[in-house]
């Protein structure tokens, strides 16, 4: 048995048989022509390869639009401009007229230096298209050649191995019993990577050249998400995947099943269910998972792990990718939530008794409007690509709302004066993680657009738990009463005033409290994006009505005791 | 001539799919149509090029158009920059 690592760019697993696609290199001839006579019939020849080679695409298109993906058909549409492309053509009949090549050998040079071109570019996404590009050079030159298609039939159950996958292999291949791919070269980007996750069948990249030594018909394990290929593996290996394969089969159904569901009650109240993240990377999981968008977009990644703040242009950068891929839902944006826990190595705060009762987060912000300023004006430009709102964290009271809300318009002047574009009507909204902001949220509502709930630490503050304490973490309960009552406040004193209360705490994607919250009124929820279906599913199968018949009965206990043990019991 | 700047609103920037229609879009005209980014222009009438200059989401490029359908040539870019290219 052997074992590969490469890259797993499609989650899943297969176990199956392999087929492995070999292919002939194109090869110059070195001939040169020697009359004018040559000269016009290999333009002449060149120029009908072209029209063969597109007509055989749209042949493909034609006979694919009931079956074939979305993906697939651009990717085909793609290649037929790309046969076209004038400039290969200006370049290979420049071959053809000075240098009396061949049309073969002309293509093949002008193709080797484009795919080079392409291959030593830095952007990952641009280096794969080289695949595209030798595979229309492969395409024309089958026409130049005048060789026929060999269409592959596979058994059930196969394994495509291969050095790298081409659209037109993918489009020739019968591809319904195809159940995985593993390639020796490629990247998440590539061709194989596109196809195998909008089937959603496993894929591995990059496997290097061992896995070249596997033969046909050899039995083959992929792990997509691991990035594992298994090579003829021994039983307990097979049984052991069978398993896991099982697994994860029925975890994707529900996953499949629920992301299209919009989060509303039998009885019709809209729930937004949003995510957490750390940067723009985290967006794909976030739109998996059926996100409604982000509630808490932490940007303390961004100053993290480096040796001074960064500029404008790189914070800019920074909310500006995530707004692009956004798909325009409202992201949350919290402004910088420094000190307490969180410590820069640049920003030197000094030693201090009581950190998370100290120096952080909006009052270094309010102290320090030099970096303030430049984070808002960041968020401000970024929020023209995408549906961007700014958070301000720790807020205790009206004076500091007020304060921050000033410096924004301050930073919108600046860039006015810079004659930068910006979204000049954000939405700005506070975190409630203060117990006096939790309490005094009828007279904060009138400054702001929305609250998000911050559980974490409402339920240190409020139950004076300190939460890196192990000898006293079974004081800090989120279920305590008092904790309860703070939470129902601010959403009856949010919908009062008409604003949005969501919550961005752990206890948003606690399966326990999503009946307890909903039944308060709670209309936005936002957690780590893996536990949106499971909070999707609580939602979508129990109404508001309920809900509050559940918070009401809360409401009269009088120990957290006996409301997990009740919401316990209901959850069952 | 007229010379236009854009800023490119889809995340992945003017990659395979959106590269082939604004080649065909071009194409319906009869202008000359160029394509700037820092400062290396290519003819908007050949994908290889086109695709060479990696043009990424969010950044800015300046398009030139010139010919007698320039104004319509125009119109339609503006409509593709700022609207289509989103759902691309």
């Amino acid at each position: 048995m052997e074992k590969i690592n490469g890259t797993g760019v499609s989650p899943g697993i297969a176990i199956g048989k392999a087929f492995v696609i070999k292919k002939a290199e194109a090869v110059v001839s070195g001939i040169l022509l020697t009359d004018e006579n040559e000269i016009i019939t290999a333009v002449a020849g060149f120029n009908s390869a072209i029209h063969l080679a597109v007509a055989e695409i749209e042949a493909i298109i034609v006979n694919a639009k009931l079956s074939a993906l979305e993906e697939e058909l651009a990717i085909l549409e793609a290649q037929i401009e790309l046969i076209g492309d004038p400039q290969i053509a200006e370049d290979v009949l420049e071959k053809i007229q000075s240098e009396r090549k061949t049309a073969n050998d002309a293509l093949i040079e002008v193709i080797a230096d484009v795919v080079q071109v392409f291959e030593s570019m830095e952007d990952e996404y641009m280096r794969a298209r080289s695949t595209d590009i030798k595979d229309v050079g492969a395409r024309i030159l089958k026409h130049l050649n005048k060789q026929h298609n060999d269409t592959a039939n596979f058994n059930p159950d196969t394994i495509i191995i291969a050095d790298d996958i081409s659209p037109s292999d993918t489009i020739s291949m019968d591809i319904k019993h195809v159940i995985g791919f593993a390639t020796r070269a490629g990247s998440k980007t590539s061709h194989a990577a596109i196809i195998a996750k909008a089937k959603g069948i496993p894929a591995v990249v990059g496997c290097g050249d061992g896995l070249m030594s596997i033969q046909n018909d050899d039995l083959v394990i992929l792990d997509g998400l691991s990035g594992l290929v298994f090579i003829n593996p021994a039983k307990e290996i097979i049984e052991d995947y069978r398993l896991k394969r099982e697994v994860h089969r029925q975890q994707a159904e529900k996953l499949k099943a629920l992301k299209n569901v919009p989060a509303v009650t039998p009885d019709g109240k809209k729930i937004m269910l949003s995510a957490n993240i750390s940067g723009a990377d985290d967006m794909e999981t976030v739109h998996d998972n059926g996100g409604d968008g982000v509630g808490l977009f932490r940007t303390e990644l961004l100053f993290m792990d480096r040796d001074s703040f960064p500029t404008e242009e790189e914070q800019f950068e920074f909310y500006k990718q995530a707004a692009l891929r956004s798909k325009n839902k409202p992201v949350i944006v919290r402004t910088i939530d420094i000190g307490g826990d969180k410590q820069l190595p640049y920003f030197n705060i000094p030693a201090e008794l009581n950190p998370f009762l100290g120096y952080r987060a909006i009052r270094i912000c309010l102290d320090r409007t030099d970096l303030f300023v430049t984070q808002l004006k960041a968020i401000l430009r970024a929020a023209v690509f995408g549906d961007l709102r700014i958070m301000f964290p720790m807020i205790s009271n009206i004076q500091e709302v007020r304060a921050a809300k000033n410096i924004l318009e301050e930073a919108k002047k600046e860039l006015l004066a810079e004659n930068d574009p910006f979204k000049a009507d954000i939405k700005v909204g506070i975190m409630i993680e203060i117990p006096s902001a939790a309490v005094t949220a009828d007279i904060l509502a009138k400054e702001v657009d929305f609250f998000s709930i911050g559980t974490n630490d409402l339920c240190q503050y409020t139950l004076a738990v300190d939460r890196m304490n192990e000898k006293i973490s079974h004081l800090y309960d989120p279920f305590n009463p008092g904790v309860l009552r703070l939470i129902s406040n601010v959403i009856e004193q949010g919908r009062k005033h008409h604003i949005h209360v969501g919550m961005c705490g752990e206890m948003a994607g606690d399966p326990l409290a999503t009946l307890l919250l909903l039944g308060m009124g709670l209309e936005g929820f936002s957690m780590s994006a893996a536990s949106i279906p499971a909070i999707k599913n609580i939602i979508i199968n129990h109404s508001e009505a309920d809900a509050k018949q559940v918070y009401q009965k809360v409401m009269a206990m009088d120990s957290s005791d006996e409301i997990t043990a009740y919401l316990k019991a209901l959850n069952k | 001539m007229i010379t236009k700047q854009y800023t490119i609103t889809s995340a992945q920037g003017l990659h395979a799919r959106p590269a082939t229609t604004l080649i065909r879009l071009v194409k319906n005209f009869k202008s000359i149509v160029n394509i700037q980014k820092g400062g290396k222009t290519v003819r908007l009438n050949s994908m290889i090029n086109l695709l060479s200059l990696t043009i990424k989401g969010g950044e800015t490029i300046t398009i030139t158009i010139d010919g007698e359908d320039e104004i319509n040539a125009a119109e339609a870019l503006d409509t593709f920059f700022a609207e289509e290219l989103k759902n691309l």
